[in-house]
């Protein structure tokens, strides 16, 4: 593997001993180096060759006709004609968006509770197995996610639905958010799905966050007679504000390029912008999965790389924000 | 609940008519440490759910010849098995676990050892690399070697490489931190060369947890299908232990299957997941309780 010639242990003449042992370490450690070479080789093939293999159609659409439409229609397309562009990815951008912030918006408040029961309340020898357990929740494969909620949790999900969809389906203006009919798979189920997935990486941020809080600063709230509660909402809470703000992200960050689960779960309608979150769409990351090796119209497959591209320029802004925002509170472990 | 820094509630005077504040305080801290539990409740139930439930489903086909048969050639057959999935994910993801490991260490070695701009930039780009969606990575593969070699298992073993090299490179970063800095010295007032002194010294002391690092990765990498899709493709006919072959995967089948309509394909798919899940399951303990042993021996 890494090791080097080992050093011969023969007496030798000192001076080639010396050479040689030098040789090796310089070996060795030009080795090393080439090794962490490949790892930056990685991410900059990766923007290369995305670019590349997506250039015939940015040349041929121009850049930004992507993001001019909604509408991804790839029989549209020809060889010849180049407006109006049949790839619009827009409605894309959107279902991502939409998906990752519903998996936010549930994620968030539980990825905050459940860090503070395991760190707050929870008694010191139950802290740890509860940890690794919701840990666990980001050891079952995508996959996997995906099966279960097209036959155990979208079930599950029907009555909610209905629920929701009659009481504020109904009222006028936001009712277009939550309108009917509901088939099962929508971009509500992806967000609910990714909200579980990304629930262990943000419980954890979280719980680190919480961990640095001073705990002269808890003892010193309840010296002064606040009860738990009150202790956590003023010293734990505040203190771990940017943290939460960096846990938020970097699970953002994860459900933003999340596939196979979503691509089970959504719908994969492509063709517009569906204003119900019950209603059926496709994320960025679900049309690459669900029609790469299918895309036999003309630029077609250099279109699917085009949404990659936008996805990868999204989720490295996303991802290295919430690095940043973590690190500023120093709970670097995400 | 018995947490060592439970306040002492204490008696709310009754004599005025009682302290309605402190009463109410004190009901709201009850509250909300009953809400906080709650939530750990749902957020364990929902983990209870997905497991009991793949395993229900999963034992109702899952046998012998579930290990050691091929799927049916008509899925909507009932029968078959997964036995070229498992075979394919275990030569896909030990291929990628060879490039990667290697590769992680030494970037992870040159990070923590030979600080410098090199290693700066590799520690950023690692953390970047973390963050890049593995359908990208899958589609980078795909214009990287696909287009020139075409579909196969050893282009799945790329795009997975690259998707655990972060993992491996954090995990061992992570553990060559820990090692400390005297030891080093120690072996350097020996006479000990940089070299010699991170091989027989450095890394051993840290193996136990570059070892968890390194599971964890697996673990990761066994369960990922979207960049498969475009590398490998799948190939649900017949064992194909030829890397430079399309594969199939536990993950692929599984996926494959679960879309279709027929119940018989998605008993088998029922199966698939079980196995997946237990693989990874099995993967992942191992690494904590690899992981707890961490306490670093010095030689």
């Amino acid at each position: 593997m890494t090791a080097p010639a080992p050093v011969s242990a023969a007496p030798a003449a000192a001076a080639d001993l010396r050479g040689g042992r030098r040789y090796t370490d310089r070996a060795f450690r030009a080795a090393m180096l080439a090794a962490a070479g490949i790892v930056l080789l990685v991410l900059v093939g990766t923007a290369v060759f995305l670019v590349t293999s997506a250039w015939p159609a940015l040349r041929h659409y121009g850049f930004l006709t992507f993001l001019g439409s909604d509408r991804w229609a790839p029989s549209d397309a020809t060889a010849g004609s180049t407006h109006p562009n049949p790839y619009g990815i827009v409605q894309f951008m959107y279902g991502t968006g939409l998906t990752s912030l519903i998996g936010m918006v549930i994620a968030l408040p539980v990825a905050v509770a459940v860090a503070l029961f395991i760190t707050e309340v929870a008694p010191a020898w139950l802290r740890r197995p509860l940890s690794s357990t919701v840990d666990l929740l980001a050891a079952i494969p995508s996959v996997v996610y995906g099966f279960w909620g097209i036959f155990a949790l979208i079930p599950a999900l029907h009555p909610v639905v209905n629920f929701l969809t009659s009481t504020l389906g109904k009222v006028p203006g936001i009712g277009l958010a939550f309108a009917g009919p509901f088939f099962g798979v929508s971009y509500f189920t992806a967000g609910v799905v990714l909200a579980i997935m990304v629930l262990p990486i943000m419980t954890a941020i979280c719980r680190e966050v919480f961990a640095t809080t001073p705990a002269d600063e808890k003892e010193a709230a309840l010296a002064l007679g606040s009860t738990r509660w009150e202790m956590l909402r003023m010293a734990v809470l505040p203190r771990s504000r940017s943290g939460i703000t960096g846990a938020a992200i970097l699970g953002l960050g994860r459900a933003l390029g999340e596939t196979i689960a979503v691509t089970m779960v959504i719908g994969n309608s492509v063709l517009a912008i569906t204003t119900s979150i019950f209603g059926q769409g496709a994320t960025m990351a679900s049309v690459i999965a669900n029609e790469f090796t299918e895309a036999t119209e003309p630029f077609h497959l250099q279109s699917l790389f085009v949404v990659g591209l936008w996805l990868l320029i999204i989720a490295l802004v996303v991802n290295v924000a919430g690095k940043l925002v973590v690190r500023r509170t120093r709970a670097d472990i995400a | 609940m018995t947490a060592p820094l439970t306040p002492r509630a204490p008696q709310a005077p009754r004599l005025d008519g009682g302290d309605a504040g402190l009463t109410r305080r004190h009901a709201r801290d009850r509250a909300m440490t009953v809400l906080l539990a709650t939530v750990m409740a749902i957020t364990l139930a929902v983990l209870a759910w997905v497991l009991v439930y793949v395993a229900a489903q999963g034992l109702k086909y899952l046998g012998p010849a579930f290990f050691t048969q091929t799927p049916p050639g008509n899925p909507a057959q009932v029968g078959g098995g997964y036995a070229n999935g498992i075979i394919g994910s275990l030569i896909i993801v030990g291929i990628a676990t060879v490039i990667s490991v290697p590769v992680g260490i030494a970037a992870a070695i040159a990070i923590i050892e030979y600080p410098g701009r090199l290693g700066a930039a590799t520690s950023f780009v690692t953390d970047v690399l973390v963050g890049v969606p593995s359908i990208v990575t899958g589609a980078f593969v795909y214009a990287l070697w696909v287009t020139r070699f075409g579909y196969s298992g050893l282009a799945g073993s790329i795009a997975l490489a690259i998707i655990m090299l972060p993992l491996v490179i954090r995990g061992t970063a992570e553990m060559l931190r820990l090692v400390p800095v005297a030891l080093r010295e120690a072996s350097s007032a020996l006479g000990v060369t940089r070299a010699r002194t991170i091989v027989s010294v450095v890394l051993p002391a840290a193996r136990a947890g570059i070892t968890t690092g390194v599971m964890l990765a697996v673990a990761r990498a066994m369960g990922e299908t979207a960049p498969l899709l475009l590398t490998t493709l799948g190939n649900s006919l017949f064992i194909q232990a030829n890397p430079t072959q399309r594969m199939s995967t536990l993950s692929l089948q599984i996926f494959g299957d679960a879309i279709t309509g027929f119940q018989s394909a998605q008993a088998r798919a029922w199966a698939g997941a079980l196995t997946l899940i237990l693989i990874v399951l099995i993967l992942y303990i191992a690494a904590r309780l690899t992981g707890r042993r961490l306490t670093l021996t010095r030689s």
